[in-house]
């Protein structure tokens, strides 16, 4: 579906006119990547929220005694309540981000879009040049396609990080039945420092998600609602 | 989407656009967990759906870690977590354990006779919901081998316990069956003490901290389950297998 193009176009006057061509629009994102990205943006919230919440039942990775708080995180700012709560957003909303992210990946492998976004050596030479742009006020690159190799290095982290935010959950969740993965990350203590650490690295990835959404405009937020990208660049 | 319609007015290419916009109204299936009246059953049955998979993924012969008596936490170090009172007041000269259920031999226990089973000790991690962990040296009787000598009927499903404090909980068989847990009567190889749960408490290393009631006073063998647990009561998970 990616570089499927409509024309839009305008009709003047008589039948016998030739329409205008008034604008073009290409098909980026297919349906099932637009589901998946709006079902697992709520299922993220959660967890991160809800997250936050078991965390501040323990808001520590050293000893319990003597117990020394790492961050105190405020309770307006997470869901769930309290431990109990938490656990049970916790524990529902993960089966949801986990069949999402299945379907998600699933789906690019198969039908081939992961091409679309899946950062590869050939991008590794277009990475700095588009930091410049971005932060440095370099030039601005050709848009060649639908993602910059920024965006696929950025996306690509991102869904690694969401996939060991489950395996650190699952360590966390069943470090017994799970004991080879616990052990990979240290043992059950420090899966759950893991764990911890890949939330952050997940927000810090939102946030900068969020800022270059407002930054590129309505049209391209629109793509990830309609799937039609609208005039772009390439 | 049709790869011919390659040209379309401003107006069709709206109504294509809106089309797709649409296709995505099964996200707002999720709304439902913000409705009230619906939040509480439908958080329930996810927590259902968790300890479900949970059974699932036990495998009794698996063995939760053991560790050597250099990772042992302290016992200055090993939290105590109360439920109710300090100190439930239990009679020690007293203490039996009554045994009832699906068994051929109901009625008083006392410690001397589950002391009389051969005496497991085991260094393994314990872990509260709270989210901290520690290490412990336990010791005690299998739970199965218990279960052996008071002839409880193996297709039960339930092992239930009731505490001196009130406490209660239960365990899927398939748990009590395991070789790791233990009516722990021992810590650090002293009797258990009264803030440990003296004189008898369960220890279940494939468990969550909160199943492994202290101050037990009674075991019931059962079919069907008619209390859970203090916790699970609140909302806790019942099954909470690590």
């Amino acid at each position: 579906m990616s570089g499927n193009v409509i024309e839009v176009i305008q009709t003047k006057g008589k039948e016998d006119d030739e329409p205008v061509v008034t604008g073009r629009a290409v098909y980026e994102h297919p349906f099932l990547v637009r589901l998946c990205h709006w079902v697992n943006t709520v299922a993220l919230f959660v967890m991160v929220g809800s997250g936050l919440q078991i965390f501040r039942a323990f808001p520590s990775f050293g000893a319990k005694i003597p117990q020394k708080d790492l961050l105190h995180w405020p309770k307006t700012f997470a869901i769930g309540g309290w431990l109990g709560g938490a656990l049970q957003w916790h524990l529902t909303f993960m089966w949801i981000y986990i069949a999402t992210g299945v379907l998600y990946l699933g789906y690019q492998l198969f039908s081939g879009n992961y091409r679309q976004v899946l950062f590869a050596p050939r991008d590794v030479p277009g990475v700095w040049p588009m930091v410049k742009h971005y932060f440095f006020f370099g030039p601005k690159p050709a848009v060649r396609e639908a993602y910059n190799p920024l965006q696929k290095h950025a996306y690509t982290t991102a869904i690694i990080l969401g996939v060991l935010s489950v395996l650190t959950g699952f360590a966390v969740w069943k470090p017994i039945q799970f004991s080879w993965l616990a052990w990979m990350m240290g043992g059950f203590h420090y899966a759950r420092i893991w764990h911890f650490a890949v939330m952050w690295a997940i927000l810090f990835f939102v946030l900068g998600h969020l800022v270059m959404v407002i930054l590129h405009g309505w049209n391209n937020f629109l793509s990830m609602l309609t799937g039609w990208k609208k005039d772009p660049e390439y | 989407m049709k790869n011919s319609d390659r040209k379309l007015d401003q107006a069709k290419f709206r109504q294509v656009s809106r089309r797709q916009v649409l296709k995505l109204t099964p996200v707002l299936a999720l709304g439902a967990f913000a409705v009230p009246k619906w939040q509480a059953g439908l958080l329930k049955k996810g927590l259902g759906f968790s300890d479900w998979a949970s059974a699932r993924l036990f495998r009794p012969g698996h063995l939760a870690t053991t560790f050597d008596n250099a990772d042992l936490t302290p016992p200055p170090k090993f939290p105590i977590n109360g439920y109710d009172v300090d100190d439930p007041g239990v009679d020690l000269e007293n203490w039996t354990l009554t045994v009832r259920g699906a068994v051929q031999k109901p009625g008083e226990y006392k410690l001397a006779q589950v002391q009389s089973l051969p005496r497991i000790r085991q260094n393994t991690r314990h872990v509260c919901v709270e989210g901290w962990d520690v290490i412990g040296r336990f010791g005690g009787a299998r739970l199965s081998a218990f279960l052996q000598m008071v002839g409880a009927d193996p297709t039960a499903r339930f092992i239930t316990v009731n505490c001196a404090d009130d406490y209660y909980e239960s365990l899927d068989m398939a748990t009590a069956l395991h070789p790791q847990t233990l009516l722990c009567y021992e810590m650090y190889e002293q009797p258990l003490t009264r803030e440990h749960g003296a004189p008898l408490r369960l220890q279940i290393p494939t468990k969550i901290g909160y199943k492994q009631a202290k101050y037990l006073t009674e075991l019931k063998v059962m079919h069907v389950l008619d209390r859970v647990g203090y916790w699970e009561d609140q909302g806790y998970s019942w099954f909470y297998g690590m």
